[in-house]
């Protein structure tokens, strides 16, 4: 497995707030990567930092061999980094197709707004909005704007994804027809980073797991060995799910 | 082309048949009336599709006016000077702009507002250039009658309105005005996406710039004579907006029946309550606003015969 994503010794602070303390962490091609971690660990600080949208103050990130530490957000996404939003982030007033078709559109300089169209429609029965399409994306369900949020994500043609918590607030159901999408993802190719709290999804998706506690990499290697490492359970997970999780396994 | 467009074209046709009716009255009305549709056309680029309040009309008609005064000065034809204008504008307001545009909300509107002061200021200190406040007194075009004279720029307003309407239907039908529009609604997700949202803003901006410096230009000529408090005077920022929300936020056809609409209350008013006419037209735009906030587009003749038939 090539590497595609490296970050080394990566520091962000906002004033007097450490984000992220020398993380150093390197993804591979075609690995799902588990980044977990208490809230406010710096998970979405950190996406936030690879994607330019706020910089690193000092350390370096590589993707796909080229420096883009201090790359400008819109550059990031033409290169082939996509992300999710924890909190969905879309266009209120398009209909769903339109907010996928905006993806295809500018993250593929010289496309045109009918070819990005017809692509948007094939990524909407992809995550099976279809018959919401000329819908306002501000009618969905919130399940639904997190598969809106997905296909648009999809539709930058990512070589690499971040999803940002796709699956907090959804039901079972729901959670299980998403983590089936994301095995769908990673089968196809695409190198996939997930910001998630819910562990049975991680432990089902992820090849790998990365654990970030106050701003700095805590451990990071093969799932089994990560959720039992003493400094996780510690920080994030807690004696009684290691206890539960012992007794069941 | 979209029936909205078609049937602003329809009006425009309208509005250059003119001549045939009115004598100079009307006339001067008519130019008035195409300025102000083009002011408010271009704010509409900036204000309405992209979502940033600019203050900054005035800034552009007073640079507008002043260069092609100063042009027409040095000997320059009208039509030269109208275009050195434009082109001027452009380019300098798309540059101000990757400036200006990182601001959002309120401290774009400030900022844009400071804009005019700062050019107000400039002009007036640059004494041996534009007169400062004394003013600039404009070459005669030609030596043709008062009615050929009033035709003349009647019809250069006209074509420059047609342009602009040109121009703002372009941009709403084109993948400029698709990532307006996405900046307006969510310009963080915008550049997620890969929209390089600094350029777009600064297209929007130096095209909302370019027509109403060439209608400053033209202004300038018509009028013979300008100077810093009239050309920069504030309400030309203030009027494209209250014309905009008036007609209908975003919708061109909407925006220049909105100015149409503006200037036909300003006359009627101000011709009967001449003491206190900015009080009366003040509260029929409150009133406007109120009962009709999606503006005279959101009229649509099929609602209205339904609430007949309801009656």
């Amino acid at each position: 497995m090539s590497e595609i994503l490296r970050l080394e010794n990566v520091s962000r602070h906002f004033s007097g707030l450490q984000a992220l303390r020398d993380v150093t962490l390197a993804v591979n091609g075609g690995e799902v990567l588990g980044l977990i971690g208490p809230n406010g660990a710096g998970k979405t600080t950190l996406v936030n930092t690879i994607c330019g949208v706020t910089p690193a103050n000092s350390g370096k990130v590589s993707f796909d061999g080229k420096d883009i530490t201090r790359i400008k957000t819109y550059q990031a996404a033409r290169l082939g980094l996509s992300r999710t939003f924890q909190i969905v982030q879309p266009f209120a007033e398009f209909t769903a197709l339109d907010n996928v078709a905006a993806a295809a559109l500018f993250s593929q300089p010289g496309q045109s707004l009918n070819t990005a169209r017809e692509q948007a429609m094939a990524h909407l029965v992809y995550v099976g909005l279809e018959l919401q399409a000329n819908q306002s994306a501000a009618t969905l369900t919130l399940a639904m704007r997190k598969r809106l949020e997905l296909a648009k994500a999809l539709a930058m043609k990512p070589k690499l994804l971040f999803l940002d918590e796709v699956n907090a607030g959804l039901n079972s159901a729901e959670v299980e027809r998403a983590t089936k999408l994301i095995h769908e993802l990673a089968a196809g190719g695409i190198t996939i980073v997930m910001i998630e709290h819910l562990m049975k999804v991680v432990l089902n998706v992820c090849t790998r797991i990365a654990v970030l506690h106050n701003g700095a990499l805590i451990a990071d290697g093969a799932p089994r060995e990560v959720i039992e490492n003493p400094a996780v359970v510690e920080a994030y997970l807690g004696q009684q799910y290691t206890k539960r999780n012992a007794g069941r396994g | 082309m979209r029936k909205s467009n078609i049937v602003l074209l329809i009006l425009l046709a309208v509005v250059a048949a003119l001549p045939l009716v009115g004598g100079p009255y009307a006339l001067r009305l008519g130019t008035i009336a195409c300025m102000y549709a083009i002011l408010a056309l271009s704010w509409n680029v900036v204000g309405g599709f992209a979502g940033y309040p600019s203050f900054a009309t005035a800034a552009f008609f007073g640079f507008g006016a002043y260069t092609t005064g100063v042009l027409l000065g040095k000997g320059l034809p009208l039509w030269l000077g109208v275009v050195i204008s434009a082109v001027a504008a452009l380019l300098v307001t798309a540059a101000l702009g990757a400036a200006l545009l990182r601001l959002r909300g309120h401290y774009f509107a400030i900022a844009s507002l400071s804009l005019v002061e700062v050019l107000r200021e400039l002009v007036n200190n640059a004494t041996d250039l534009t007169g400062g406040g004394m003013g600039l007194n404009i070459p005669l075009v030609s030596g043709f009658g008062v009615l050929a004279e009033a035709m003349f720029f009647f019809y250069a307003m006209w074509i420059l309105l047609l342009l602009t309407a040109l121009m703002v239907m372009a941009v709403a039908g084109s993948k400029l005005g698709f990532g307006l529009a996405c900046i307006r609604q969510n310009e963080t997700a915008s550049s997620m996406v890969g929209l390089n949202t600094t350029l777009y803003k600064s297209i929007a901006f130096g095209l909302s710039a370019c027509f109403v410096s060439a209608a400053g230009g033209v202004y300038a000529a018509w009028v013979h004579y300008i100077d810093p408090s009239d050309v920069f005077d504030i309400l030309y920022s203030v009027k494209p907006i209250v014309m905009a929300l008036m007609g209908g936020l975003g919708s061109p056809l909407g925006v220049a029946c909105g100015a149409f609409l503006y200037l036909g209350l300003e006359e009627v008013v101000w011709r009967n309550y001449i003491q206190f006419h900015t009080g009366v037209l003040g509260l029929i735009i409150v009133l406007l606003l109120l009962f009709l906030p999606h503006g005279l587009i959101s009229l649509r003749p099929a609602n209205l015969w339904r609430r007949v038939k309801h009656v």
